[in-house]
């Protein structure tokens, strides 16, 4: 028994990743087809980013905050204290940024979705939705797959926004910066190159986020339990979804020589 | 089988299933299945659970497709239908889900609303509001449209799903096990309340249940699902009386 069960495993994984592949593919077919769920979509947005709001502003500030702070003693080491905001900036809007602000939205939305949907599921409302001439896919996925899409670089742009705050006053703590300073230094760093391949990632990032989310939740097996089940394979399958999308997009950068 | 008999049945059936055949993996859940529903008749499905009984109403509506059979609803085959023809013909088909599926996210009024909205059934402002309040009459539940279904009891629950089962006045009513779960007393509502709609409106209905009190109300046949086949059919005084073990069990 014992030697089968990787081979088993790794059979099961491969089911999956096929099974999410034909989930995701449906939806660009469902996507562009008539007709439009806009008043459904346009809700989805805004719970969606009003969900997830408290939670990115307070966790990019602090980040903004904390980077500062321990970078500061390394830079003023070598002497390049008037460095930091420059490398705050690039390591918030390149990585962390985008990275942390989808882990939380994977925490929150992910969940949320995967619940929602599961829950509908096993209690036959998918079903009830079908019997009523609504596409469910449509009107549950689509809806849902675009409204994160959308709603995540914004929410990423607001953290970066706040965490170069956060930056600010952590460099304001130990010595003087004048905001307009501050901000010429930040931009004088980051030029197009840095910010283009970040901001499309998220886009990338909430679209992972929004369809592993729907699939967990769409095909909750029945029960209860199953509900659970699916919110919480939901955010670890698309945290880890988060990562290799950003190593992906990493490589593809540099091979295009945006560096 | 009277072969002048089973020519009126079909003929005159707004139902008809034959030789349907359904399975999930190698989980064979009707097998071969055939049963017939007149205009106008009501007609329960026992049987064990687990046996299948879901799966076969789901089939009569779209929601699951057999790998083998026809099902004629109205004379047409809904297994080779288009999404249109289908939602057609789900306009004219009530479905009581057996957990109610009562939509989380809105109120009552909204659950009812829905299937109209969404079915482009062209009703104005006014006449919508009307059938909504109706429907909630039917139901004793008036005073609920703009509570969410979280705040509903089980029983209220159920009888909102049946209002908004009724919202389209449908032809047809399939009731996935409509009293369980429910107390005694609230089941013999529900039965009482199957039974007024039933008069009111004609309907043709299918209704599984194992609740013997609720099946002996409403029943003007009973068709015992056994091993993915018609096992037997029957009213209820006829297979009360039947010494076949299988059939027994369920009136013990
Ligand atoms: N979507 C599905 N996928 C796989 N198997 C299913 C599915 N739906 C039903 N089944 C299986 O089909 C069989 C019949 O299920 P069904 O829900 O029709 O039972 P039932 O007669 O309605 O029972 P109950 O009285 O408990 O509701 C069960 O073995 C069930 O596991
Ligand atoms: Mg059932």
């Amino acid at each position: 028994m014992k030697p089968n069960k990787p081979a088993k495993q790794l059979q099961a994984f491969f089911d999956e990743a096929g099974r999410i592949a034909r989930f995701t593919a449906w939806y660009f077919r469902q996507a562009i087809r008539p007709r439009y769920e806009f008043r459904e979509l346009i809700r989805q947005c805004f719970i969606i980013g009003y969900q997830s709001l408290g939670l990115v502003v307070l966790t990019g500030f602090i980040m903004g905050l904390v980077l500062t702070m321990q970078l500061r003693p390394t830079l003023v080491d070598y002497g390049v204290e008037s460095q930091i905001p420059a490398m705050v900036a690039i390591a918030v809007v390149r990585e962390v940024g985008p990275v942390i602000t989808a882990l939380i939205f994977a925490g929150k939305i992910g969940s949320s979705i995967g619940a929602e949907l599961g829950s509908m599921r096993v209690t036959e409302q998918i079903d009830a939705m079908e019997v009523s001439g609504t596409n469910p896919y449509k009107y549950l996925v689509v809806t849902r797959v675009t409204a994160a899409t959308l709603m995540l670089p914004i929410l990423v742009l607001l953290s970066d926004t706040i965490s170069l705050y956060g930056a600010y006053l952590g460099v304001n703590i130990k010595t003087v910066t004048s905001a307009n300073l501050f901000i010429w230094q930040v931009f004088d760093v980051l030029d197009f190159t840095d910010l283009m391949p970040a901001f499309i990632k998220t886009f990338f990032f909430g679209f992972a986020v929004g369809m592993i989310g729907c699939y967990k939740g769409y095909n909750s097996t029945r029960g209860t339990e199953g509900v659970g089940r699916s919110a919480n394979s939901a955010v670890v399958l698309s945290s880890v979804m988060i990562f290799i999308i950003d190593l992906l997009v990493v490589q593809v950068t540099d091979i295009m020589g945006f560096n | 089988m009277d072969t002048r008999e089973n020519i009126a049945n079909t003929t005159d059936a707004v139902i008809s299933i034959r030789g349907v055949y359904k399975a999930f993996g190698s989980n064979k859940v009707l097998d071969d299945f055939n049963m017939n529903l007149q205009r106008g008749q009501s007609k329960v499905v026992l049987g064990r659970s687990g046996s299948g009984k879901s799966v076969l109403i789901k089939c009569i509506i779209g929601l699951l497709t057999p790998e083998a059979g026809t099902i004629n609803v109205f004379g047409q085959n809904v297994l080779n239908m288009s999404q249109e023809q289908l939602d057609v013909i789900r306009v004219k088909i009530g479905f009581l889900f057996q957990s109610n599926a009562l939509y989380d996210s809105m109120t009552v009024r909204e659950n009812l609303e829905f299937p109209m909205r969404r079915h482009s059934i062209k009703l104005s402002e006014k006449e919508a509001n009307e059938r909504v309040v109706e429907a909630l009459k039917n139901v004793g539940l008036e005073h609920t449209i703009d509570m969410m279904p979280s705040e509903l009891s089980g029983g209220m629950k159920k009888r909102i799903a049946l209002a908004r089962t009724l919202i389209l006045k449908p032809d047809i009513i399939l009731y996935d096990e409509p009293t369980t779960g429910l107390d005694p007393i609230t089941g013999r509502e529900i039965t009482t309340l199957i039974k007024e709609i039933q008069h009111k409106y004609q309907t043709s209905s299918i209704i599984i249940s194992h609740d013997m009190k609720c099946v002996k109300n409403t029943a003007d046949s009973i068709a015992l699902l056994l091993n993915g086949k018609c096992y037997t059919e029957g009213t209820y005084s006829e297979l009360a009386i039947s010494d076949d073990p299988n059939v027994k069990q369920f009136f013990e």
